[in-house]
């Protein structure tokens, strides 16, 4: 039986009310548009267009780079200034199409030659989400298409939807459940027209009781879907925590939720694939949370990808007081930025601004083995112990103690007494290993 | 870029439980048991308690004035006041929670120079010896009573004072006199200066549960096995004052709640945890039934203390989605 929960976890102050109240609100492009050519996993996408070339909304401006990659699309009409690199928002340099925006929003021919969803072939339809860019817009930025292509579509069980959205701060999921739920339903039927044997679940954190009731009533009828209230706790929205939580199967860094009959998508990703193979929109927009005590007007924004964050603050208000620290993403696993003047990409869940930057303030002292971690860990490891590895560089000894089924989810800093940075440092013997993995 | 914010790795907030909030927490669910010591024995009691806290913040404070020395050659200008108190680890408090159990672990008679070398010991020898905070492989508090238990036997076990003459409720339960079970839940006999109330105890045992600090796994896994070992070995088979005074007599309520669950000198892992509260409730009970002396908690935990290595070894717990042995798990 499912237990809609899982063993770890934590309970942080979760800032939401700030903005989940505010109704998504368009945002104002400006002159010129970002579009980094690496907004997901795998390889980069192969810019198709060159400069001075005049584009169009939704035309396809980089193809897919190899199997796994995506497809990038202008979000707004106008002229193709320059391909060169440009920083974004983790912090380096990324080859990007730059577009100056010539304010028409001219669309080029888009939603054409869709068939109805009934008379699709499961190839088409995986190739409309493929042209469409999609990729999974929780943070991760895997290509979608490829998730739905798994070696024996007849073994998956479970499609769910993940509307978990456990990280603090954010509400730009909750907001599109509650405005928009019939697209997420609706992406959610298309996912089950690839998959015969699947049923669809739509897994909401009980702090959503709105959400859960509204997608009840929508999905009163259809016999395929049910929606679960998952217990709140971050992070209840990791892929292996939410897979446990709703089957009570488990898996490793090693596995795939194919592997055990499943495929997990966020709330933006389903909707995308609902514009993509029902309205034939490519991915063009996507919705970020703005957010935290340093900004004027916190709120939830319908954002055209390549957006600066500069216009995307403006139109919160911009700063009510000077923020120590901005973040792209929540403030459990979000990355810092060192300014805004980087472009939105698909995988922008939120700008948080917070004007208190708790990390550099604490000094971290000696670990007094109080096992916070260890009773917080979601992949029921010894984190303190790993950190130690870590910082010794025993390589040995953090494979052989799973360092690697690390999901850096950030609980065993957070709640450690000491202030010891724990998940940096194993995040930091991860990438290492991993690096040495690719090498060999 | 015109303007660069701090950057940092994730995650960007901390909870606000810190390593003096523990230490705080720990002395004030001390207070009832120090409060009824020195209600119950008088004022010399205070002079005990204040000996070895004393004794011990001095000897960390001096150590860690020693470190800063040593770092800190000289030429470099005279003794900055401002930076030994940063540099020195006695803020933390965890010096003063040792100072406060080694005195509750005291006869309230003893020499107040024996109490202060106790407290040297605990911080010098088995704490900053071995690295300071976190480093130690035994509790300080409960080595130093070991170590003052071997070294001046007579006076560690003289329990004979202005209040009571005559042996602890367990000696005499040893010795098969008939104990008041009531006047020791209150905490009215003889016996160390904190270890006589088990209300008291209880009070504070409470509020670190309630705070968080400590759980059940040890103290519950350690005093069920005890009692169970009681029934079967003591010789008075369910005896409910045999058993009541077993559980309120001696230091068991004092090391159960505040020795054994020391985050040092446990086992961090969980189920290791429970293997701990075991092995300490079957060693106490060894001690009491079968050893020469009527007390075996202390030594019962510094045997626990350890082992807890080799029982983390055994009781590494198995990473998600592994199957046990490390395999990958379908289910």
């Amino acid at each position: 039986m499912a237990k809609l929960t899982f063993v770890g976890g934590i309970h942080p102050y979760d800032g939401k009310d700030l903005s989940k109240d505010k109704p998504i609100q368009d945002v104002l492009p400006g002159d010129v548009l970002v579009y980094p050519l690496s907004q997901h996993i795998g390889a980069p996408a192969k810019a198709i267009v060159a400069k001075g070339d005049r584009v169009l909304v939704g035309q396809k401006i980089a193809e897919s780079g190899g199997f796994v990659s995506a497809p990038i699309h202008a979000s707004v009409s106008g002229t193709v200034k320059t391909i060169e690199p440009r920083r974004v928002a983790a912090g380096d340099m990324v080859m990007s199409i730059i577009i100056e925006n010539d304010g028409q929003y001219e669309e080029a021919e888009l939603g054409l030659a869709k068939a109805a969803l009934n008379q699709m072939s499961r190839e088409e339809i995986v190739e409309a989400v493929k042209e469409a860019g999609i990729v999974g817009m929780g943070g991760a930025g895997f290509p979608t298409h490829v998730k739905l292509s798994p070696r024996e579509p007849e073994k998956i069980d479970y499609i769910i939807a993940n509307c978990a959205e456990c990280e603090p701060y954010l509400t730009s999921d909750y907001r599109r459940m509650l405005e928009e739920p019939e697209k997420l339903v609706g992406g959610l039927k298309v996912m089950l027209k690839l998959f015969p044997n699947a049923q669809g679940i739509l897994a909401v954190e009980d702090n959503k009781p709105d959400c859960i009731a509204r997608l009840r009533q929508l999905t009163e009828e259809e016999g395929k879907i049910s929606v679960k209230a998952l217990k709140t706790k971050y992070p209840q929205g990791g892929e292996r925590q939410l897979i446990y939580a709703v089957t009570d199967r488990r898996i490793n860094s090693t596995m795939l939720p194919a592997d055990v009959g499943c495929v997990v998508n966020n709330v933006d990703t389903v909707t995308a694939i609902y514009r993509a193979v029902i309205e034939g929109r490519p991915l063009m927009e996507r919705i970020v949370t703005v957010t935290g005590d340093a900004v004027a007007n916190p709120a939830n924004f319908r954002v055209r990808i390549g957006t600066s964050y500069d216009r995307i603050l403006a139109a919160a208000g911009g700063f009510r007081e000077k923020p120590e620290k901005i973040i792209c993403g929540g403030p459990m696993m979000g990355f810092a930025m060192f300014g805004l003047d980087v472009p939105s990409t698909k995988t922008a869940t939120a700008l948080l601004a917070l004007t208190k930057d708790e990390v550099s303030a604490m000094e971290p002292g000696p670990c007094i083995n109080c096992g916070r971690c260890v009773e917080v860990c979601p992949g029921r490891m010894i984190p303190s112990r790993l950190a130690d590895y870590a910082e010794h560089f025993d390589e040995k000894a953090f494979v052989d103690n799973h360092g690697m089924e690390c999901c850096e989810c950030g609980c065993c800093s957070y709640v450690c007494p000491a202030k010891r940075p724990l998940t940096q440092q194993i995040k930091s013997m991860r990438k290492m290993q991993l690096a040495k993995r690719k090498k060999a | 870029m015109s303007e660069l914010f701090k950057v940092s790795s994730n995650p960007h907030i901390r909870s606000r439980v810190t390593t003096n909030g523990l230490m705080l927490a720990v002395i004030v669910a001390l207070m009832p048991a120090a409060g009824f010591g020195i209600y119950n024995f008088g004022p010399r009691a205070i002079a005990v308690i204040l000996v070895t806290i004393i004794s011990t913040v001095l000897t960390e404070f001096l150590f860690g004035l020693y470190k800063w020395i040593r770092d800190n050659p000289k030429g470099k200008g005279s003794l900055q006041v401002k930076s030994i108190f940063e540099k020195s680890t006695i803020t933390d408090l965890s010096a003063v929670v040792t100072g406060m159990l080694l005195a509750l672990n005291l006869p309230v008679a003893i020499p107040l120079w024996m109490a202060a070398l106790g407290g040297i010991f605990a911080i010098l020898v088995v704490k900053m010896l071995f690295g300071g905070l976190g480093q130690n492989f035994m509790n300080p508090a409960l080595a130093a009573r070991c170590f003052m238990l071997l070294s001046f036997p007579t006076a560690m076990t003289a329990f004979d004072c202005d209040t009571y003459t005559g042996a602890t409720p367990l000696a005499a339960l040893k010795a098969g006199e008939q104990v008041n079970t009531l006047d020791m839940f209150i905490g009215r006999t003889a016996g160390t200066i904190g270890e006589t109330s088990v209300i008291a105890l209880l009070t504070g045992a409470c509020f670190l549960l309630l705070m968080g600090v400590i759980d059940l796994r040890i103290p519950g896994s350690y005093i069920i096995t005890f009692v169970l070992f009681v029934i079967v070995f003591g010789g008075h088979g369910l005896d409910p004052v045999y058993l009541s005074a077993q559980v309120s007599g001696g230091g068991l309520m004092l090391g159960a709640f505040f020795m054994a669950t020391d985050y040092v000198t446990r086992p961090i892992t969980i189920k290791g945890q429970y293997v701990f509260g075991i092995f300490l409730g079957l060693m106490t009970g060894i001690f009491r039934i079968f050893g020469p002396g009527a007390e075996g908690v202390s030594y019962a935990i510094i045997l626990g203390n350890l082992l807890v290595p080799l029982i983390e070894k055994f009781t590494k717990p198995t990473a998600f989605g592994y199957q046990k042995g490390g395999k990958r798990g379908e289910k």
